[in-house]
C-alpha cells in the first residue's frame, strides 16, 4: 500500500524519503517522479533514509473512530489514537505519524524528543499491514 | 490593483440538516440573490458553479445543474471546484468574465448537502491521493490537524483551552443574531468544556459542524450596474486566490508531512498569511482599514490564528485580541459576526460565497441586529484543501 516509504527492523527502522541529486530537496513521502523545488530544473531522484529521531512539533489524539478507509475492528471499543507531528532537524520538515500503542497525550509534550518505531497499522488472517510510530525516546514498549 | 466588479444582489438558504438535495438549496440561494439584485434569471449572461460531489456521477458539477434547475436559457457556464475555496474561485471566475467583457452580469452559486459525521474521501482504494492516504494510514481526521495547530498555540503562544471557548461564546452569540445560521443558541465557556473532547486538546463545540446550505451572489460590471440604478453597490476590490510557496512549512491537510526547507530557505510568511496579503496588495488597503472580517474558523482555535494572518494584531497576540473584546461586535474590529462557521458549520462549495453575503449585508447596512455600524471595508478569509487560497476585499 505505501511501499517503501519505510524499511528495516528494530534500531535499523527508518522512515524512507527520496532526495533530489540537483537541488538536495528531501521528499517525504517519497516523490519519485519530478523534484518540487520550483527553482530545480530537476534531478534524480534517489531514495534516502531520514532522520530516526525528532522533536515533537504538536500532538493531539482522536477520541472517535475514524471514518473509513481507515480500518477499524468492529468487534473491539475504539481506544483513542495518538498522534504526534515531528519536526526532523536534518531534514527541516515535520513528518505526522501515530505514536505507539500506550503513548497518550498525557505523555507528550511540544519539544520532547521521539524516535520512529515499527508498528501494525491492521492484521487480519491473512496479512499484518506494516506502518510506522512516534515513541517518546527512553520509552520501551 | 485591478477593476472592481459591483455585487448586486446576495442570497441564501438558511444552514441546517434538511436532508434533500443541494440543488434545491443553490437554487433558493439563487432566486433570492435575483430577486435582491432586482433581476430576473433571463437577464443573466453567465453562471458560475460551485461545485460539490454528484453521487452517481464521477465528477464535479454544479454551473450546470443550477442553471438546469432555473431554466435553460442559454447562459456561459462555469463550473469550479477548489474544495473549501471553490466559492471564492467561482466569484473569481465571474469577476474575470466580466473584467473581460465576455459578460456583463453573473450569477454565483454555491451548494452543498454534506454527508454525516467526519468529512472523509471518495470511496476505492486510492493509495495516489493524498487524502486517501492520510485516512487510510493514520486515521487521521480533519479535527486531528485543527487539534495539532490549537496545541502547538499552546506550546507557542501561551494560548488555553478557555480561550478557544471564549472564540465560540463569542461567535455563538454573533450567530443567535443571524436567522441564516444553524445553531441560534448562544453558548457558554462551561458549555464548551463540558463538551466531549474530539481531538486534544478541542472539545466538541470548539469544532465546526458539516451543514446542508446554499449561498449565491449576482456580480455586475460598474457600467451595468449604474444602468440598473446602483449608483453605489457593494463592490468586490480583491479577490485572492493564490497558491502556496515552496517549501511550505506547516503541515497541513492533508498532508502528511511538510516540504524540507533543507534545500530552499522557507518563505518569510505562512501560507495563510500570503492569501491575505495578495488580497491587500490587490485591494490597495491593509488591515487597518477594515470594519470586519469573516474568517473560515473551522476551529476556535484556528480563528484565533486568522487574526495574526489577517495582520488584526501581532503575531501571537490572537488571545490578547479576543479577550480585549476587540473581535466581537461593538469591538475594533469584529470577526464573524455572521456567526461563523461555529453558527453555521460547513457547506463547502456555499461558505465562501456565505462569507461574501454577509459582507454585502454589513456593507449595506441592512444586517439588522447585528451590524456593524459604519462598516465600509470587509475581507473574507479562507483557504481550501490542497493548497488553494481565498480571500475576497468588499467595499461601499
Ligand atoms: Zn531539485
Amino acid at each position: 500500500m505505501v511501499t517503501g516509504w519505510f524499511a528495516g527492523e528494530g534500531n535499523d527502522f527508518r522512515l524512507l524519503g527520496t532526495r533530489c541529486s540537483a537541488c538536495a530537496s528531501v521528499f517525504f513521502p517519497r516523490e519519485d517522479h519530478h523534484c518540487r523545488n520550483p527553482s530545480c530544473r530537476g534531478g534524480e531522484l534517489t531514495e534516502v533514509p531520514l532522520s530516526r529521531r525528532g522533536r515533537v512539533w504538536s500532538y493531539t489524539d482522536s477520541r472517535y473512530p475514524p471514518p473509513s478507509p481507515y480500518v477499524t475492528d468492529p468487534e473491539l471499543s475504539w481506544e483513542p489514537c495518538a498522534f504526534i507531528a515531528v519536526e526532523l532537524e536534518a531534514e527541516r520538515m515535520v513528518v505526522l505519524g501515530q505514536a505507539a500503542p500506550g503513548v497518550t497525550v498525557a505523555d507528550l509534550a511540544v519539544g520532547l524528543e521521539v524516535e520512529v518505531v515499527p508498528g501494525v497499522l491492521h492484521e487480519d488472517a491473512e496479512t499484518t499491514w506494516m506502518t510506522w510510530h512516534w515513541r517518546p525516546t527512553g520509552v520501551t514498549a | 490593483m485591478t477593476e472592481e466588479v459591483a455585487v448586486l444582489g446576495a442570497g441564501m438558504h438558511p444552514w441546517g440538516k434538511w436532508g434533500r438535495n443541494f440543488v434545491e438549496y443553490g437554487v433558493a440561494a439563487a432566486r433570492e440573490a435575483l430577486a435582491d439584485a432586482g433581476l430576473k434569471w433571463r437577464d443573466i449572461g453567465a453562471i458560475v458553479g460551485a461545485d460539490t460531489v454528484r453521487g452517481g456521477y464521477p465528477g464535479h458539477v454544479a454551473g450546470a445543474t443550477f442553471a438546469k434547475a432555473l431554466g435553460w436559457q442559454g447562459a456561459r457556464v462555469t463550473s469550479v471546484y477548489a474544495a473549501c475555496a471553490s466559492g471564492a474561485q467561482a466569484i473569481d471566475a465571474a469577476r474575470a468574465q466580466i473584467l473581460a467583457g465576455l459578460a456583463d452580469v453573473v450569477l454565483v452559486v454555491g451548494a452543498d448537502a454534506a454527508p454525516k459525521g467526519f468529512f472523509r474521501p471518495a470511496g476505492g482504494d486510492r493509495p495516489d491521493d493524498p487524502d486517501w492516504l492520510r485516512f487510510r494510514i493514520l486515521g487521521a481526521t480533519n479535527p486531528v490537524y485543527f487539534g495539532l495547530y490549537a496545541r502547538r498555540r499552546m506550546a507557542e503562544h501561551s494560548d488555553t483551552p478557555d480561550d478557544f471557548a471564549r472564540v465560540k461564546v463569542k461567535n455563538s452569540a454573533m450567530g443567535a443574531l443571524n436567522p441564516r445560521a444553524r445553531y441560534r443558541s448562544r453558548v457558554t465557556a462551561e458549555e464548551v468544556a463540558a463538551s466531549a473532547v474530539v481531538a486534544d486538546p478541542l472539545r466538541l463545540l470548539d469544532i465546526c459542524a458539516t451543514s446542508d446550505g446554499g449561498a449565491a451572489v449576482v456580480l455586475s460590471s460598474m457600467e451595468y450596474a449604474r444602468r440598473h440604478g446602483q449608483a453605489e453597490p457593494v463592490r468586490i476590490l480583491a479577490v485572492s486566490t493564490v497558491t502556496p510557496r515552496y517549501p511550505s512549512t506547516v503541515l497541513d491537510l492533508p498532508d502528511i508531512a511538510t516540504d524540507s526547507a533543507r534545500a530552499v530557505e522557507p518563505p518569510g510568511e505562512t501560507f495563510r498569511r500570503s492569501i491575505a496579503r495578495a488580497a491587500y496588495e490587490e485591494a490597495g488597503l491593509g488591515p487597518e482599514d477594515l470594519s470586519l472580517a469573516e474568517v473560515y474558523d473551522l476551529s476556535t482555535a484556528l480563528e484565533l490564528q486568522w487574526y495574526e494572518d489577517l495582520g488584526l494584531c501581532g503575531e501571537g497576540e490572537g488571545v490578547k485580541l479576543l479577550r480585549d473584546g476587540a473581535t466581537a461586535l461593538g469591538g475594533r474590529i469584529p470577526v464573524n459576526v455572521s456567526g461563523g462557521l461555529a453558527s453555521f458549520g460547513e457547506a463547502v462549495p456555499a461558505q465562501a460565497i456565505a462569507q461574501v453575503c454577509e459582507l454585502t449585508r454589513q456593507l449595506r447596512g441592512v444586517a439588522g441586529d447585528r451590524q456593524v455600524p459604519g462598516a465600509r471595508v470587509g475581507i473574507a478569509a479562507n483557504q481550501g484543501l490542497f493548497g488553494h487560497g481565498s480571500a475576497v476585499i468588499a467595499v461601499r
